[in-house]
């Protein structure tokens, strides 16, 4: 045997044993059709619960990032409007209770439906997200975190959080948000389905990335 | 549809859609025409008329939100034009064309009955959706504070 033929044999036998002790790639989650949300079930593929937990939050959060959602969330005194997260014309504040200001209140012009003609949205109990609530300006691990805390999400229970998701009216107008708007994707259901899987596997965040999901 | 509504301390019987915009109701049909029509989309501020106190664009506001509820018009903030604003609204000679100053008073009448003594952070923050393309800004906020006496 010639040396070129021992050293092929080597290599060889080192590939194999290498490959057999190799870890296996992750298991991959596809992605979901634009428009569209994963269901929970999609993500079963993945083995350990901490990490099916975090990547169900993660594609909650593309709800929760949406303008039809994060508009009403701002880190600040202002709502925000549009896709592009403009600032809210006219040029509305918050107010002690987060509906506006006397002669000024988000009431003013919202009514309980969306206004046709005007292209005005409306929902039932239109209003701002407190700010303790802001998803603007937040990193996913942030809002997750913020969202699992009783003292920033309302004193609601992780339970709680889900039925608001999937029932609370005002959440809801986010998919039928009237006019040229495009609502969030999935459906107001699956979107409470998602949260409801992520509380059940733990409600484990994101891990800090650092970057702002949501940056007027 | 007949519908009833309490404007000006006055019950009016109105026929028409709960859908319709009340600016249109209080205009077209009751004959109170100072409520101004300027955008039609809640921008402006020009339409503005209280529902239980509460400022509120009647342009955008349905005629059913106000069933069993009371309208006050720029007519009826006060019988003979005594109100506070309206006597610092003259005192001051604020209005130029004056076509969006009825929507003024009427969100200004709103901060007050909340913040007696506003600042002038919390009236910019009120009126900041009543434009005025005359530019009388600066008369209107003197104007508020004058009949807020501060």
């Amino acid at each position: 045997m010639t040396i070129v033929k021992r050293f092929t044999i080597v290599l060889i036998v080192c590939f194999l044993a290498c490959g057999a002790s190799a870890v296996a790639p992750p298991p991959r989650v596809p992605l979901a059709e634009p428009g569209h949300l994963l269901q929970p079930s999609a993500f079963d593929v993945i083995p350990d619960r901490a990490e099916r937990s975090r990547a169900l939050f993660a594609e909650a959060s593309r709800v929760f990032f949406n303008p039809r959602c994060a508009n009403c969330h701002p880190s600040g005194d202002a709502p925000t409007q549009r896709d592009g997260f403009e600032r809210h014309d006219p040029p509305v504040v918050r107010g002690d209770r987060d509906q506006g200001v006397p002669g000024l209140m988000c009431a003013s012009c919202h009514q309980d439906t969306n206004s046709t003609l005007a292209r005005v949205p409306g929902a039932p109990k239109w209003q701002l997200a407190p700010r303790e609530m802001a998803w603007q300006n937040r990193t996913i691990h942030e809002v997750c975190e913020q969202i699992r805390d009783p003292k920033r999400n309302g004193h609601r229970s992780l339970d709680a959080i889900a039925q608001h998701v999937a029932h609370d009216s005002l959440v809801g107008w986010a998919w039928i948000p009237g006019a040229d708007r495009a609502p969030p994707p999935g459906t107001q259901a699956e979107a409470g389905a998602l949260v409801a899987a992520w509380t059940a596997t733990g409600a484990e965040c994101p891990p800090e990335d650092g970057k702002k999901v949501v940056r007027p | 549809m007949t519908i009833r509504l309490r404007v000006n301390g006055e019950t009016k019987e109105v026929d028409v859609d709960p859908e319709m915009p009340l600016l249109w109701v209080l205009r077209d049909v009751v004959g109170l025409a100072g409520t101004k029509y300027g955008c039609g989309e809640a921008l402006c501020g020009a339409c503005t008329i209280h529902i239980d106190g509460e400022a509120i664009r009647s342009c955008v506001t349905p005629a059913r939100r106000a069933i069993d509820h009371d309208i006050t018009t720029i007519e009826g903030l006060s019988k003979d034009g005594s109100h506070p604003l309206q006597r610092a609204w003259v005192e001051l000679a604020v209005p130029q064309c004056g076509f969006c100053q009825g929507g003024h008073i009427m969100t200004a009448a709103a901060l007050l009955a909340k913040r007696r003594k506003p600042t002038d952070e919390e009236i910019d923050a009120s009126l900041a959706g009543n434009l005025c393309r005359c530019g009388t800004y600066v008369r209107i906020r003197a104007a508020v504070k004058k009949a807020a006496g501060v």
